[in-house]
């Protein structure tokens, strides 16, 4: 049930780097992760590369398979026929650290932007009281497992690292969204999405719903109805009239 | 040397659920804290845990309190745990589990909008509170974004190789030995830095990755443990490891990976290749009171608990898995060696898609099973250690004045064997104590404590000693056959003479590791990575196996079959392990705390 493949793995750091060619072997049922632990242990100790559960529920073996992007663990080598070379490379969108190793620290310096959960008060016994059908939105985008392939794959900052800056990618749109849908969230970040985390920039291609190893329906569920809400508190006559009256000039 | 230097109140190890929720208690009593962690944020081994939060609510059934909940959780354990420990958690744990609902966490609802909860192994009461199966990452996220929230500082992808200890000055009692911070090293870059702070708390978790077949990551490799050790702390039970009744076993290259005990907390049953139900040849005298005799009384139960008694495939872990061990042995196992998990012929497709929507997933994309029309094939993989460092219950202190433990590094909460469900709740109470306790102490001792330069300079130096040996032997060998000494020898059924060939073979792999050699360059290195883990593996390697020698008798996560039996006088005996001044384990015998009268009582009132 064994055969030796041909991999293909981009190794090297910042100041650049190339594929390098192994023959590994590879067994039955095994996944992409599996080989890249093989070779590790075999032909490049020191091949770096992330990885934690490999069972696809923390997301942090993701990599590019053959230009796709992939969770290491989840990719099962049965996809490919056993003479095809398998090409594994970085996360395009983030900076190489080393190897398959690219800085994500864009991601987490978005996430401490967004302005933090704010529940209402608890019911008098100290409870709060939700219908399952209410929570059920928001729980579709907590299943998130911040593996960064939809920032990858989003064309806004694939190859426009000048976008960075201005938009904070899919997954924090679904966060936004999230919150925004949460019963007991009671902040409204209608302006911030649009401001300051460039909803704006999406143009709904999907392409982030497509790579969602979790089969999070981001741009159906998450960002198209945030933009219709956003849309409805900045067009609608009403809503302007009232933030007019309701202002007070800056002191 | 170059030396990255910070200074803190608190330093936290460990950014699962214990470490997250000690960092934010800590912030919250004006400590500056740090968290320290190996992998990135939110990446950490709770977010694994899939079945729920143990939590004495009642939202079900109001009968539900946490004196029942005590009382499961101790005869979970044996009665071996710690009843403090058992106590405040049970508690305080429904207080934590609200408490993440303000952070923003959503659970699955009960028709009246309340917490659902759901049935586990080992608890009288449906008492989980759950997110489908995916609970640990809902316990994650929260906490994570509610530390990020805080703004306190995470030092992510670092891991921590030494704790500093010195002369520590302030709080009242003169000058005395404690915690003045800890060394370690950036995984991105190779360089070093170290902490100077008068409290650290060790939330780093379990010891799995010494195991062949574990549900446990990478991470897993004992470091807090050994950390404590060498810190001149003790470490209690650890001859207890557990585990996990179900493991996915096909193909090989997933072998270990958890099945969540909702499975069968849902309604799954366990069979054997005759398609018998073979968990009803196999309850305990000691939990036969309160465990059905027949299958029709089993089904019953999950409707009417008044009138029924739980299902046997509903016993707590340690039974189920040596059961399963057995069946096997026996010749009824499955094609590749385990047992049949069956939930396709008991629930409907609906109901098995939205209540275990990541199992339906890891089986159709791993094993190519739809869990929906056909049974799971399962066996036993190591999935967690009860024993840890030796901890003072109300504040999470270890020995080392300075030092505290929570989560999975802590021992003594749960005996000789965890209940599903109470390690999540474990989490957050400990974490919370172990957090308020560390910030008292720090703002006792603050500007008490120096980093000590020579042993900074001594932790540099062992760090790269593997970069200066040529031609030393491959450290992933190395783990690889210390897995399999412990899979083979120290596993989940024991004897004498195996424990000691282990612990011969353990000796052997010490002398290997004194001479490894790694290739590269600091830069991301998980070659260098693993050489430095791999002392950490050995001296718990060491710990479990001594401890497991000594215990002549079965209990718990600790069978053997030399002493097949419980056995009265160890019923009363905790195991604790020290550093001797040689480098080795020594053990000592310790009684057990004796719990209160008024306790104890419990244990009459509580029907079985």
């Amino acid at each position: 049930m064994s055969y030796d493949a041909t991999f293909r793995v981009w190794r090297g750091d910042a100041t650049g780097g190339d594929l390098q060619t192994f023959t590994v072997e590879v067994n039955e049922g095994e996944v992409v992760l599996d080989v890249i632990h093989r070779l590790q242990a075999s032909q490049a100790g020191d091949l770096a590369v992330r990885w934690n559960c490999k069972a696809g529920k923390c997301g942090s073996c993701s990599a590019e398979v053959n230009g796709r992007p992939r969770l290491l663990c989840m990719t099962r080598m049965s996809t490919f026929a056993e003479t095809e070379t398998v090409t594994i490379t970085p996360l395009r969108a983030f900076p190489v650290i080393r190897d398959l190793v690219t800085d994500v620290s864009y991601n987490y310096v978005k996430a401490a932007q967004i302005p933090a959960f704010t529940p209402g008060p608890r019911d008098a016994d100290g409870a709060h009281r939700m219908q399952q059908v209410d929570v059920e939105r928001s729980q579709e985008f907590r299943k998130c497992i911040e593996c960064w392939l939809c920032q990858d794959t989003c064309h806004v900052i694939r190859d426009h690292e000048e976008n960075k800056a201005a938009f904070a990618g899919p997954r924090f749109l679904i966060r936004l969204a999230e919150l925004d849908m949460h019963p007991l969230d009671v902040l409204d970040r209608r302006e911030d999405a649009q401001d300051q985390f460039g909803l704006g920039y999406c143009n709904i291609t999907k392409c982030c719903s497509e790579v969602c190893p979790e089969g999070i329906h981001l741009t159906d569920n998450g960002i198209i109805p945030l933009k219709e809400r956003v849309a409805d508190r900045r067009f609608d006559p009403l809503t302007w009239l009232g933030s007019r009256i309701g202002r007070r000039p800056r002191s | 040397m170059e030396l990255e230097r910070h200074e803190y109140d608190v330093v936290v190890v460990g950014a699962g659920g214990a470490g997250l929720r000690a960092a934010i208690e800590a912030h919250e009593n004006g400590a500056r804290t740090a968290v320290v962690c190996k992998s990135l944020l939110g990446k950490a081994h709770t977010v694994m845990a899939e079945g729920g939060i143990a939590a004495a609510m009642g939202n079900l059934w109001p009968e539900d309190d946490w004196r029942v909940h005590f009382r499961d959780t101790m005869r979970g354990g044996k009665m071996l745990n710690h009843w403090r420990m058992a106590q405040l958690h049970a508690q305080e744990a429904p207080d934590r589990v609200r408490e993440l609902e303000d952070w923003g966490a959503l659970f699955d609802r009960t028709p009246d909008g309340l917490i659902s909860q759901r049935d586990f192994g080992g608890h009288r009461y449906a008492r989980l509170a759950h997110v489908g199966d995916r609970t640990g990452l809902e316990l994650i996220r929260t906490l994570q974004q509610r530390t990020v929230a805080l703004g306190i500082d995470v030092y992510m992808e670092c891991t921590v190789t030494r704790l500093l200890t010195g002369p520590v000055a302030g709080g009242g009692a003169g000058e005395e030995q404690g915690i003045t911070g800890a060394f370690g090293y950036w995984r991105e870059s190779g360089r070093f830095v170290a902490w100077q702070a008068p409290s650290v708390v060790l939330a780093t978790g379990g010891i799995g990755k010494s195991y062949k077949v574990t549900s446990n990551s990478w991470e897993y490799t004992g470091d807090g443990h050994s950390l404590a050790l060498q810190a001149g702390a003790t470490l209690v039970n650890m001859e207890f490891v557990q585990f996990h009744p179900t493991g996915m076993i096909w193909p090989p290259s997933v072998r270990g990976i958890l099945v969540t005990e909702s499975v069968r907390g849902d309604g799954g049953v366990l069979r054997n290749s005759a398609g018998n139900r073979f968990m009803f040849d196999y309850i305990p005298d000691f939990f036969r009171k309160e465990t059905a005799e027949t299958e029709d009384e089993a089904d019953r139960w999950y409707e009417d608990k008044k009138n029924n008694r739980r299902p046997p495939e509903l016993l707590p872990r340690d039974e189920v898995a040596r059961a399963i061990n057995s069946e096997v042995k026996a010749g009824r196992g499955t094609p590749h060696g385990g047992v049949f998990l069956d939930i396709a012929s008991r629930r409907s497709a609906e109901y098995i898609r939205k209540r275990l929507p990541s199992m339906y997933h890891q089986f159709k994309e791993l094993a190519e099973v739809d869990i929906t029309a056909e049974p799971m094939e399962v066996g036993p993989t190591c999935h967690y250690v009860m024993g840890g460092v030796e901890v003072e219950p109300d504040t999470a202190a270890a020995r080392v004045p300075g030092l505290f433990a929570a989560g999975e590094v802590a021992g003594g909460m749960h005996g000789s064997n965890r209940l599903g469900g109470n390690s999540l709740s474990d989490l957050l109470v400990f974490g919370r104590r172990a957090g308020l306790a560390a910030a008292e102490h720090a703002l006792k001792h603050t500007g008490g404590v120096a980093l000590p330069e020579a042993a900074l300079a001594d932790a540099a130096r062992a760090a790269l000693e593997p970069f200066d040996r040529e031609g030393g032997e491959n450290p992933y060998t190395v783990q690889q056959d210390l897995q399999q000494t412990m899979h083979d020898l120290v596993g989940i059924i024991r004897t004498a003479s195996e424990i000691e060939r282990a612990l011969e073979r353990i000796a052997e792999l010490r002398r290997r590791v004194a001479d490894l050699s790694v290739e590269g360059h600091r830069q991301y290195n998980p070659g260098w990575h693993l050489a430095l883990d791999l002392p950490h593996m050995l001296l718990v390697s060491e710990c479990i196996a001594r401890a497991a020698l000594e215990r002549q008798e079965s209990r718990g996560g600790h069978t053997r079959d030399d002493f097949p039996a419980t056995d009265a006088e160890w019923a009363t005996t905790n195991l604790v392990c020290v550093l001797a001044p040689d480098g080795g384990v020594s053990l000592t015998r310790q009684p057990l705390p004796q719990m209160p009268p008024e306790l104890a009582e419990i244990f009459e009132e509580v029907p079985g």
